[in-house]
C-alpha cells in the first residue's frame, strides 16, 4: 500500500485506455489496468512502472460477465480513489441492423455492463464517503443517427444512467464524469474517414479525463467544437433530421 | 497503396502502409520488399518498403527502467521525444539526440544518428547494448556485441535492411538539469569556423550554422555553438531542474509556395542571424535543452516551407585531411549558384561504430535545397567532389544519390551485403532506398 491515489481503469488496452493510464500514472496515481485478457495488460503496466514509478497492477474483467461484478469489486486489494470505464464496442451498425445477437452485444457492452459496475462501484464509494467515477460515453448518444443508431442508443442510455447517478452521488461525496469524446484516432477508428479538425489523438483524450476528475467537471467534450456540434444536431427538427445522410 | 514519403516530400511513392499491433503481428506482415518505417523523419526513400511499409510508432512502450544505472528497455516506437520527457525530470537523457526528439528509437539505431557530441562521444548505436531483431528469414534473435555482433554491427546504421527492430536495451545519461550551458563563438570565415571547432574538440557539443549565401572574403562565415550540461548553480534563477518542452507552438499549416524562400530572403534572412549571434559571442548563456538542441522542433511540419514539390537534403562528410579544400570549393559553388539553403550545418565528427554508419573522422556539411530545376544534377557534381576525397553521404538523408556514390563512400559494403543474406537470404526485407542502392535488378 502506498499514500498516493489510486485508479482502476476499466478497458486498459484500448489506446484511450492506454493514454488515460499514463495521464494518471504521470499525474502520480497508483494504477490497475482492468480487462478481458489481463496477461496482454502486463506490458502496459510495466510500461507505467518504468515510466513514473508509480504501482500499476492488472486485473481480470469482462464487461458482460454481469454475474461477476460483485466479486470482482470485493476482490480489488483495495477500493480505488478513481474508477474510470472506457469499456465499449462499437460494432457493425449493418450487422446490428438483422442480426440480434450482434445488436445486443453492443447495447450490452455500450450499456448495461459499463452501467452497473460503475453504479457498483458509486455504491462502494458512498459508503465510504468519496471516490470519482468516470464513464467514457459518446457524442453518438446525444442523438440516434441512421449509420450507428444501435451504438448510439446504448450509450444514450449510459449518458442518461452517468447523469442520474451524478446527480444521486453528489450528495454523499462522490464524483461523476461523463467523458464524449467525438473522433479520437484509435484501434477502433482505423479505417474510418475522420474529419481532421474535429478529431485528437488519444493522448488528449487522457489528459482531459485527468483534468475533469482533478477539477470535478460533470461533462466533458474533449474537443470543445463538438458540443457545438452536436448542440446543432440536436436542435435539428427531427422532420429535417431524417433526411441527413450520416 | 498509400502514397508515401520521407520528411523532405522527395520522392513520393507508392507503398502498401500496415500498423501491426503485436510482434506476432508484426511477423506477418513481412512480406517480400518490406521495410519497417519509425516516426518518418528520414528525408528520401529509407523507410519505405519497395512493397509494404511497416508503420511501428504504435509500439510504444518501455518495457524496463534502472534508475540506479540508466539501463532502458524499449519498444522500437517510442519517440526520443518521449524519453526525454518521461525521464529528463528523473535526471536522464539519451546520451545521443540528432536534430529532432520526433524520431523513435528504431529509426535512430538504423540510421546511427549522430548529434552534437558525436566528435568526442560517438554515435546512438555505441548506448545501445542490444536489440531484439525479427529478420528476413522469420527469426527473432536477440543481438548484441557479444552475440550475433555481426548482426548487431550490421543493424546499427543498417537502414532497418537487416529486420525489423522490434525492442533495444540502451543506456540513459545521467544529468543533473535540463539545461545546458551555451557559448556562441562568431568565424569570419570556413578557416576561422573549421579553426573553432577544432578548438573546441574537448566540448561535449559543438555545432556551427554556417551562412550559405556568404561570399567571397565572407564565405563560410559560421556561428559555432558550443555546449555543456549546465550544473544545479548555473540555472536561471527560479528555473525547474528540467525545463517544459511542450508541443510546438508555431505550425506551417499548408505548403508554402515555393518562391518562399528566394534568394533574397534567405540573404537578409542569414544576414540578421549572424549579426544577432556575433553580438552575443563570447559569452556564456544557459539555455533549456530544446531549444539549444532541436531548434526546428518548435515549428510543426516546417517541412512544408519548401513547398509541394518537396526538398532534398545534401549531408556529405569529407576525411579531415581533405575537408578544407572540399568544403571550400562545395560552399563556393552553392554560393555562386545563389540557390537559397535555409539550413546549412557543419559539425565534426569521429568513428562510426556501424558497418554502414555514416559518420567518419572529418566534417560533415548538411544542405537543404528546394526540389526544382537542375538541382539533381548540381547535387551530382558536389557527389563527384565529395567520393574524390573519400567522403560519402548520409543514408538517412538521402533521396538521389547514385550507386557508384554510394558504393565508392561505404568500403564495408560488401560485409554488410554478406550479413544481410545470411539473415535474410530471401531478400524480403527491401526498401525503396535499397532498391536505388544495393539490390540487384
Amino acid at each position: 500500500m502506498t499514500s498516493r491515489k489510486s485508479v482502476l481503469v476499466l478497458g486498459g488496452s484500448s489506446d484511450i485506455g492506454r493514454a488515460t493510464a499514463r495521464a494518471f500514472a504521470k499525474a502520480g496515481y497508483d494504477v490497475a489496468l482492468a480487462g478481458r485478457d489481463a496477461a496482454a495488460l502486463s506490458p502496459d503496466a510495466a510500461d507505467l512502472h518504468a515510466r513514473y514509478a508509480i504501482e500499476a497492477s492488472t486485473q481480470v474483467f469482462d464487461v458482460l460477465d454481469i454475474a461477476s461484478f460483485e466479486s470482482f469489486v470485493a476482490g480489488l486489494p483495495a477500493l480505488p480513489d478513481v474508477v474510470i470505464s472506457i469499456v465499449g464496442l462499437l460494432g457493425v451498425q449493418q450487422d446490428a441492423e438483422s442480426d440480434l445477437v450482434h445488436a445486443t452485444t453492443i447495447m450490452r457492452s455500450n450499456y448495461e455492463g459499463p452501467s452497473l459496475i460503475l453504479g457498483l462501484f458509486a455504491q462502494k464509494f458512498l459508503g465510504r464517503g468519496h471516490g470519482t467515477v468516470v464513464g467514457v460515453s459518446s457524442v453518438a448518444g446525444d442523438r440516434g443517427r441512421a449509420s450507428n443508431y444501435v451504438y448510439g442508443s446504448a450509450k444514450a442510455g449510459f449518458s442518461a444512467f452517468l447523469s442520474g447517478l451524478r446527480a444521486r452521488a453528489s450528495r454523499g461525496g462522490v464524483h461523476v464524469v461523463t467523458v464524449k469524446p467525438g473522433f479520437v484516432r484509435t484501434k477502433m477508428t482505423e479505417g474510418m474517414k475522420l474529419i481532421g479538425p474535429l478529431t485528437v489523438e488519444a493522448p488528449v483524450v487522457g489528459d482531459a479525463i485527468l483534468g475533469a476528475v482533478e477539477n470535478k467537471t460533470d461533462v466533458i467534450y474533449v474537443s470543445g467544437i463538438w458540443r457545438l456540434v452536436m448542440l446543432i444536431i440536436k436542435t435539428l427538427p427531427e422532420a429535417v433530421f431524417k433526411k441527413l445522410k450520416f | 497503396m498509400t502514397a508515401v514519403s520521407g520528411w523532405g516530400r522527395f520522392p513520393v511513392v507508392d507503398s502498401e502502409v500496415v500498423r501491426p499491433r503485436s510482434f506476432g503481428a508484426v511477423a506477418e506482415a513481412v512480406v517480400a520488399g518490406s521495410v519497417a518505417r519509425g516516426n518518418g523523419r528520414a528525408y528520401g526513400d529509407a523507410a519505405i518498403g519497395a512493397v509494404r511499409t511497416i508503420g511501428m510508432t504504435g509500439f510504444d512502450r518501455i518495457r524496463s527502467f534502472d534508475p540506479a544505472t540508466g539501463r532502458i528497455r524499449v519498444e522500437a516506437g517510442v519517440l526520443l521525444s518521449d524519453l526525454i520527457d518521461t525521464f529528463g525530470p528523473r535526471g536522464f537523457l539519451p546520451f545521443v539526440v540528432p536534430g529532432t526528439r520526433f524520431v523513435s528509437v528504431g529509426g535512430a539505431i538504423a540510421a546511427d544518428v549522430h548529434g552534437k557530441n558525436h566528435h568526442g562521444e560517438g554515435g546512438f548505436g555505441r548506448y545501445v547494448d542490444s536489440i531484439l531483431l525479427r529478420t528476413g528469414a522469420g527469426e527473432t534473435i536477440e543481438i548484441s556485441r557479444e552475440q550475433h555482433s555481426d548482426a548487431f554491427f550490421a543493424t546499427v546504421g543498417g537502414m532497418g535492411l537487416t529486420g525489423v527492430i522490434l525492442e533495444a536495451t540502451m543506456r540513459l545519461r545521467p544529468v543533473v538539469s535540463g539545461w545546458i550551458r551555451e557559448r556562441v563563438i562568431a568565424a569570419s570565415d570556413l578557416d576561422a569556423a573549421m579553426r573553432a571547432l577544432e578548438a573546441s574538440n574537448s566540448s561535449t557539443y559543438s555545432v556551427a550554422w554556417i551562412d550559405c549565401v556568404a561570399r567571397g572574403r565572407d564565405l563560410g562565415r559560421s556561428l559555432i555553438y558550443l555546449g555543456e550540461h549546465a550544473r544545479t548553480d548555473e540555472l536561471p534563477e527560479a528555473a525547474d531542474r528540467f525545463p517544459v518542452g511542450g508541443n510546438p507552438g508555431l505550425a506551417v499549416p499548408v505548403d508554402l509556395p515555393s518562391m518562399t524562400l528566394n534568394r533574397f530572403g534567405v540573404r537578409a534572412f542569414n544576414e540578421i542571424y549572424y549579426r544577432m549571434g556575433a553580438r552575443r559571442a563570447g559569452s556564456e548563456h544557459v539555455v533549456s535543452l530544446y531549444p539549444y538542441f532541436f531548434p526546428l522542433d518548435s515549428i510543426a511540419g516546417w517541412n512544408r516551407i519548401y513547398g509541394r514539390r518537396g526538398f532534398v537534403q545534401h549531408q556529405c562528410v569529407i576525411p579531415e585531411a581533405a575537408a578544407r579544400a572540399v568544403l571550400g570549393d562545395i560552399l563556393d559553388r552553392i554560393s555562386k549558384r545563389g540557390d537559397a539553403s535555409f539550413l546549412a550545418v557543419l559539425k565534426k565528427l569521429g568513428h562510426g561504430d556501424g558497418l554502414l554508419s555514416f559518420p567518419l573522422p572529418g566534417y560533415t556539411l548538411a544542405l537543404d535545397f528546394p526540389v526544382k530545376g537542375d538541382i539533381l544534377n548540381f547535387l551530382d557534381e558536389i557527389d563527384r567532389l565529395v567520393v574524390a576525397a573519400g567522403g560519402r553521404l548520409y543514408l538517412a538523408k538521402d533521396a538521389r544519390q547514385s550507386r557508384a556514390t554510394f558504393e565508392a563512400g561505404y568500403p564495408a559494403l560488401s560485409r554488410f551485403k554478406a550479413i544481410r543474406k545470411s539473415l535474410d537470404p530471401a531478400g524480403n526485407i527491401r526498401s525503396k532506398l535499397s532498391q536505388r542502392l544495393f539490390d540487384e535488378v
